[in-house]
C-alpha cells in the first residue's frame, strides 16, 4: 500500500466526502453530448467486435440448469459459429452453483469464467456466508468474482465495514479477479457513486461494476462516465488500472459504442481492453452479430438468423 | 439686475436679516464650488458648480453605491420614507421660496410613493423564468450604478427624477436647475438618514457640467429629463456613448409630473441579471 | 485508439442557389445598382453564392415596404399575429435539418451544434414569442402597450439564424414590422428564411431583408423612417450606432461584446467544471460574445484543473464542420482569423505562455487549434480584449472577493460563470458580478423565456422572456 492509500484510509470518511462534488446536470448532459458521436463504416466494425470481445455474457436466473449454462459456454466460445472471424466474448458470468458445469464447457476455451457471490444480489447475509461462497466458487473454477457490496452498510455511512468486506473477499478470492458491484440504482446519486467507486478501489478491487441487474436502476452512460473518471483519478494517483463494467440494461449494439465512445474520450486506449472494460449483458450479443453481418453482408439481419441460448 | 431675495425671511423692523448661503452638496457635505465661483440667483449668492465639483461628486456616488445597493430593500424604503417626513415638516422653506403648497404636497407624496417601491419593484420586474431544462433560472433587477441627472426646475420634478434613481440603489450626480429649492431639498436629505454620497447636488449651469458626466468613464447613466435645449440634448447623447451610458432622454413637450410615473423611471435605470443554476441531487 | 470514421452529414438536403437577391416587400429581386458580393465556406473557401449588395435606394425601398406593411400588420388581432409566429416556427421545425447544414455551411460551426443548438433554439424563439402577440397587455408594460413602427435590426455572423430570430421573433409579436441585415459573411440563412416567410404567407413587407456589408448597416440604422434600431455586434460598432441615433428618438437596444470571467473555486464538481469550462470558450470556436474567455481559478486547485483541461482538450476534434463528430469548425472569415492571430501573437509576446493541444488543421479554409493562455494578468491585452475565437486566458485567485475584482474589472458586463458546490457562495458572487448572465455550475445556456443582455459596455436592453417585450413596445 502507498503512503497516500495509507492516508486515505486512516480517515475515510474525510476522504471520501472529500473528493469533488458531482453536478447531475453536468454529467448527464456530457454523457448525452458523447451519446451523439456517430460511429460509421470501419470504425463501427472495430467496435463491434471490439464490444463482443468485452461481453461477460450472462445469466442469472433462478430457472438456470446445466443445458442453459452450456449452451451459453458455447455461445461464448463462438458467438457466430457462421463466421470463424468473430472473436469470443470475455467471460460467462453464473451463479456459483453453475460454476463446474461452466468451468467444464470453457475448459481450454480462453473465454473467462465469472460468478456472481457474495449473496448476491443483496449483499445481505453475514461475512462468512460471503467468503464461503466466494471461495466455493474459485475452487469450482472461476476466476473472476463478482461482488456485492452492502449498499445498506455504505449508505448508513459504515465505510469501514463496506471496505472490510470487499477486502475480506478480495483475500478469499485468491489469485481470482474481483470486480466489486456498487449497486448504483440503490446507491441514488453520482455524489455516493464516486464515493463508492473510491472505497472500492481502495479496498483492493481490480474491477468496478455497475449494477446487479436485479434492481430498477441499471447500467446508464452517466453512472458509467462517473466510475470512468473515478478510475482515471485514482490511476493519476495510486498507478493502478482498475476496470469498469457497467452491467444491465445495455441491450443494443448502438447502446454499446456509446460506452465505447465514452471510455475514447475520458479515459482513452487503456481501457479499450476487455481486461479493463466489460459489458454485462446477454441479449447485447446477438445484436453485435446482427449489426456485424450487416456491415459484412452489406444488408440488414434478422434475429431468426442468430441462436437464442 | 436679479431681484432682491425678500422671499426669505420677512423684514423685521430695526434688524438685519440673515441671509443663507447656498452651496453644492456632495458626499453628504455642502461645500463651496472648489471654482470658488458663485452667480446670483434672485439676490443670492449660488455656488457656480465646475467640472471638477463633478469629478469629486461622482467620486461620492462611486463611493457610496455599492454599500447603498448593499442595503436591505427595506432599508432604503424607510430612509425615502424619512425624506417625506422631513420635507413635509419644512414645508415652510419650501413656500418660502415660492412652491406652491400643491406641488409641495405632490412632491413629498412621490417620495412616499417610491419609498413604497423599495422592496416591491423586484417582485414586479423579474421572477423565475420558465426554462426547458433542469435548471433553476431567475431574473431579477439591479441597480445601474452611478447616475447623472439633469434635472427639471420644479421641486416634483427633481423629486421625480431623483426618487425613482435611488430607490433601488444607484447613486446620483444631480445638476439642479431651481438651486435654491434643490439646496433646500439636500438640506432635507442631509437630515433625513440618506447616507452622503447617495444624493450629489450640484447647482450652476449644466451646459457646463453635463458634458463632463455625459463623457465620465465611471458614470453608468445619464438622465436627460431637464434638458431643455435639443441641440445640448444630441450633443450629451452621442457622448453618453462613449461608454454605452444608458440614457433618458428629454421629453418633447416636457414630462407631467402630476401623472402616474409607472415603471420605466426606474426600470430604465435598472439592469436585469439572469442566474442560472442546474437542479439536481 | 478508435479512430472514428468520418460521418459527414448529407449536404443534399440543401439547395444553394447560384445567386440571391434582397428580400423587399415579399418578393426577391436583385437590387438596384445590381452589385453583388460573395459568401463563402470558411471550411473549404468556396463561393457558395453570389449575394446582392443593398445600396441606400434598396434600404428606401425596404423601410418603405416596411413602413406600408405596419399599418396591417400593428392592427391585426394579436390572436392573428401568433398565428403567423407558429407557422413560422413549424415551418423551421420542418426544415431544420436543412437550415442546420446551410448555416453549418456559411457559417463554418459545426454541424453537431448547428443541428443541436442552433436550429432548436430558433424555432423555439419563435414558439415563446407566438405565445405573446395575443397577451402583450399582461406583460407589465401598461395596459394598451403599442408597437413602436419600423424597427432596423443588423445581426452578427456568430449565430446567423439564432440572432435573427431573437431580433424578429419579439418584434412581429408585438406587432413591428422588420428590416433585418444579416452578416456580410452569413446572409444565407437570413434569405431561406425570407423563404419560410413566403412559405408562412406572411404579408408582404412584414419582414424584409437586405443583404450587404457594414455600410449598408448603417445606412439602415440611420435611416430617418426606422423607429427602432436593434444591434448585435461589436462594442465599437455599437458605439458608432449610439452615436449616430442620438437625438433621432429612435428606440435603441445593443447587445455588444464581452470579456467574462469564469470563476472556479476549489470546491467545484472538478469534471464538470472543466466541461464548462470547454464549452464556455470552445463553443462555437468561442465566436461567442457571453464566451467564458477568462479562466479565474483559485489557485490551490490551479494545477490540478489545468491538467484536466489540458487532457479534456486533446480530445477536442477540430476539422469539418459537416462531420457529426466534429467540436470545433472553421474560424468565420479571413479577417477573424487574423484577429484571433494577432491577439493570440500578442499573449505570447506579453509572455503569458501559450499551449494548443496537437491538432491537425485542414490546409483550406480558416482553422485556428483550441488554445490557452496560462500565467496571464489582468493587465494583459488578451486578457482584456474581447479575441472571439477558441483562446482561452487563465488567471489565478485566492479568494472570493479576488475573483470578483478580477471579474468585475474590465467595461464589460454580459456573462460570468461560477462554480462551486456551496450554494451560499454561488449566491454571493452571483450577486455581486456585474453581469447580465450569471451561469453558476453550467456555461452558455440559452432559453428563449430567459433574458440575456449585458451591462456596462456590452450593450442594453434584454432579448428572451418577458423582458424581450419592451424594447419593441411604446
Amino acid at each position: 500500500m502507498t503512503v497516500t492509500a495509507a492516508a486515505e484510509l486512516s480517515d475515510l470518511r474525510s476522504f471520501l466526502h472529500g473528493l469533488p462534488g458531482v453536478d447531475k446536470v453536468g454529467v448527464e448532459a456530457r454523457a448525452a453530448a458523447l451519446a451523439t458521436r456517430s460511429i460509421k463504416t470501419s470504425s463501427k466494425a472495430k467496435a463491434i467486435d471490439l464490444a463482443i470481445r468485452m461481453v461477460d455474457l450472462t445469466t442469472l436466473e433462478g430457472a438456470d440448469t446445466p443445458g442453459k449454462v452450456r449452451a451459453l459456454c458455447a455461445k461464448a466460445r463462438r458467438p457466430d459459429p457462421a463466421d470463424p472471424t468473430c472473436p469470443p466474448a470475455a467471460a460467462i458470468c453464473v451463479y456459483p452453483a453453475m460454476v463446474k458445469v461452466a468451468a467444464e464447457a470453457l475448459a481450454g476455451s480462453g473465454v473467462h469464467l465469472a460468478s456472481v457471490a457474495t449473496a448476491f444480489p443483496s449483499g445481505q447475509a453475514p461475512l462468512e456466508v460471503k467468503l464461503a461462497d466466494t471461495r466455493e466458487a474459485v475452487a469450482d473454477g472461476a476466476d473472476e468474482i463478482d461482488m456485492v457490496i452492502s449498499r445498506g452498510a455504505f449508505l448508513a455511512g459504515e465505510y469501514t465495514r463496506v471496505f472490510d468486506e470487499i477486502a475480506a473477499v478480495k483475500e478469499a478470492c485468491g489469485g481470482a479477479h474481483l470486480k466489486v458491484i456498487l449497486e448504483t440504482g440503490e446507491l441514488a446519486t453520482y455524489d455516493n457513486i464516486r464515493r463508492a467507486s473510491w472505497l472500492a478501489m481502495l479496498a483492493g478491487a481490480d474491477f468496478i461494476k455497475t449494477s446487479t441487474g436485479k434492481v430498477t436502476v441499471n447500467a446508464t452512460l452517466p453512472i458509467t462516465l462517473v466510475m470512468l473518471e473515478a478510475v482515471r483519478d485514482f490511476r493519476a494517483r495510486h498507478g493502478r488500472i482498475i476496470g469498469v463494467k457497467p452491467a444491465g440494461g445495455i441491450k443494443t449494439t448502438k447502446d454499446a459504442i456509446k460506452y465505447l465512445v465514452l471510455i475514447n474520450e475520458t479515459v482513452g486506449d487503456d481501457w479499450l481492453s476487455p481486461d479493463r472494460f466489460r459489458f454485462g449483458a446477454s441479449s447485447l450479443l446477438n445484436d453485435l452479430l446482427m449489426q456485424r453481418t450487416k456491415l459484412t453482408t452489406g444488408h440488414y439481419a434478422g434475429p431468426d438468423y442468430f441462436t437464442l441460448d | 439686475m436679479p431681484k432682491s431675495s425678500s422671499v426669505k425671511a420677512p423684514a423685521e423692523p430695526g434688524r438685519l436679516s440673515v441671509r443663507k448661503t447656498y452651496k453644492l452638496y456632495i458626499g453628504g457635505a455642502f461645500p463651496r464650488s472648489e471654482s470658488g465661483r458663485t452667480y446670483l440667483v434672485d439676490g443670492d449668492n449660488v455656488a457656480l458648480a465646475s467640472r471638477k465639483d463633478a469629478r469629486d461628486a461622482v467620486l461620492a456616488a462611486r463611493a457610496a453605491q455599492p454599500k447603498w445597493a448593499g442595503a436591505t430593500a427595506y432599508n432604503r424604503g424607510q430612509v425615502l420614507y424619512r425624506i417625506a417626513e422631513m420635507m413635509e415638516a419644512r414645508r415652510a422653506e419650501f413656500t418660502a421660496l415660492g412652491v406652491r403648497s400643491s406641488e409641495l404636497s405632490a412632491a413629498v407624496d412621490r417620495w412616499v410613493w417610491y419609498a413604497g417601491w423599495s422592496d416591491k419593484i423586484a417582485q414586479v420586474a423579474g421572477g423565475a423564468n420558465p426554462v426547458a431544462g433542469p435548471f433553476f433560472n431567475i431574473s431579477a433587477p439591479e441597480p445601474t450604478g452611478v447616475v447623472a441627472v439633469v434635472a427639471p426646475p420644479s421641486l416634483l420634478g427633481l423629486v421625480s427624477v431623483i426618487a425613482p434613481a435611488i430607490v433601488t440603489g444607484n447613486t446620483v450626480v444631480v445638476l439642479a436647475a431651481g438651486p435654491q429649492v434643490a439646496i433646500t431639498l439636500a438640506e432635507v436629505l442631509a437630515t433625513s438618514d440618506v447616507p452622503g454620497g447617495v444624493v450629489n447636488l450640484l447647482t450652476g449651469r449644466y451646459a457646463e457640467t453635463a458634458p463632463w458626466l455625459a463623457s465620465h468613464d465611471d458614470v453608468n447613466a445619464i438622465d436627460l429629463t431637464g434638458v431643455d435645449h435639443p441641440d445640448v440634448a444630441i450633443e450629451l447623447e452621442r457622448a453618453a456613448a462613449g461608454t454605452l451610458k444608458r440614457v433618458i432622454r428629454p421629453v418633447t413637450g416636457g414630462v407631467d409630473f402630476t401623472a402616474d410615473p409607472g415603471l420605466r423611471p426606474m426600470t430604465a435605470l435598472l439592469e436585469t441579471k439572469t442566474v442560472w443554476h442546474p437542479k439536481g441531487y | 485508439m478508435f479512430e472514428y470514421a468520418p460521418a459527414p452529414e448529407s449536404r443534399s438536403v440543401v439547395d444553394i442557389a447560384g445567386s440571391y437577391g434582397l428580400f423587399i416587400d415579399g418578393a426577391f429581386d436583385g437590387g438596384k445598382d445590381g452589385n453583388v458580393f460573395k459568401t463563402v465556406n470558411p471550411a473549404t473557401e468556396e463561393v457558395l453564392a453570389e449575394v446582392a449588395a443593398a445600396g441606400p435606394e434598396d434600404v428606401d425601398r425596404a423601410v418603405a415596404a416596411a413602413r406600408r406593411a405596419f399599418g396591417p400588420w400593428s392592427a391585426l388581432p394579436g390572436a392573428e399575429r401568433a398565428k403567423y409566429l407558429f407557422r413560422i416556427a413549424r415551418i423551421i421545425q420542418e426544415r431544420s435539418r436543412e437550415l442546420a447544414v446551410l448555416e453549418s455551411l456559411d457559417n463554418g460551426k459545426p454541424i453537431k451544434e448547428s443541428r443541436d443548438v442552433d436550429l432548436p433554439l430558433v424555432a423555439a424563439h419563435f414558439f415563446y414569442y407566438a405565445g405573446w402577440a395575443d397577451k402583450l397587455a399582461y406583460a407589465g408594460f401598461g395596459p394598451d402597450p403599442r408597437p413602436i413602427g419600423v424597427t432596423g435590426q443588423v445581426i452578427p455572423w456568430n449565430f446567423p439564424l439564432l440572432m435573427l430570430a431573437w431580433k424578429i421573433a419579439p418584434a412581429l409579436a408585438t406587432g413591428n414590422t422588420v428590416v433585418l441585415k444579416p452578416a456580410e459573411t452569413t446572409p444565407l440563412s437570413a434569405l431561406f428564411f425570407a423563404d419560410v416567410c413566403r412559405q408562412a404567407e406572411l404579408p408582404p413587407g412584414v419582414v424584409n431583408i437586405v443583404t450587404g456589408a457594414g455600410d449598408t448597416g448603417a445606412y439602415l440604422v440611420q435611416h430617418p423612417d426606422v423607429n427602432k434600431v436593434a444591434f448585435t455586434g461589436s462594442t465599437e460598432v455599437g458605439r458608432e450606432i449610439a452615436r449616430a441615433v442620438a437625438g433621432t428618438g429612435k428606440r435603441l437596444t445593443l447587445e455588444l461584446g464581452g470579456k467574462a470571467a469564469n470563476i472556479v473555486f476549489d470546491d467545484a464538481p472538478i469534471d464538470q467544471a472543466v466541461e464548462g469550462i470547454v464549452n464556455g470558450i470552445f463553443f462555437n470556436q468561442g465566436h461567442v460574445c457571453c464566451a467564458g474567455s477568462r479562466l479565474l481559478v483559485q489557485e490551490s486547485v490551479a494545477d490540478e484543473l489545468l491538467a484536466s483541461l489540458k487532457r479534456r482538450m486533446a480530445t477536442l476534434r477540430v476539422g469539418d464542420p459537416l462531420d457529426k463528430n466534429t467540436d470545433i469548425g472553421a474560424i468565420n472569415s479571413a479577417a477573424q482569423l487574423t484577429r484571433i492571430t494577432e491577439l493570440s501573437e500578442i499573449g505570447a509576446s506579453e509572455g503569458a505562455e501559450r499551449w494548443s493541444p496537437e491538432c491537425t488543421l485542414p490546409d483550406r479554409g480558416f482553422w485556428f487549434a483550441p488554445t490557452i493562455f496560462t500565467g496571464v494578468t489582468q493587465a494583459h491585452r488578451i486578457a482584456r480584449e474581447e479575441i472571439f475565437g477558441p483562446v482561452l486566458s487563465v488567471l489565478t485567485f485566492r479568494t472570493p472577493e479576488e475573483a470578483v475584482a478580477k471579474a468585475n474589472n474590465t467595461p464589460y458586463g454580459l456573462s460570468a460563470g461560477i462554480w462551486t458546490e456551496k450554494g451560499s457562495r454561488i449566491l454571493a458572487v452571483a450577486d455581486k458580478l456585474r453581469a447580465g448572465v450569471v451561469w453558476a455550475n453550467t456555461f452558455n445556456k440559452f432559453d428563449p423565456a430567459s433574458p440575456f443582455g449585458g451591462y456596462k459596455e456590452s450593450g442594453y436592453g434584454r432579448e428572451g422572456g418577458r423582458h424581450g417585450l419592451e424594447a419593441y413596445l411604446a
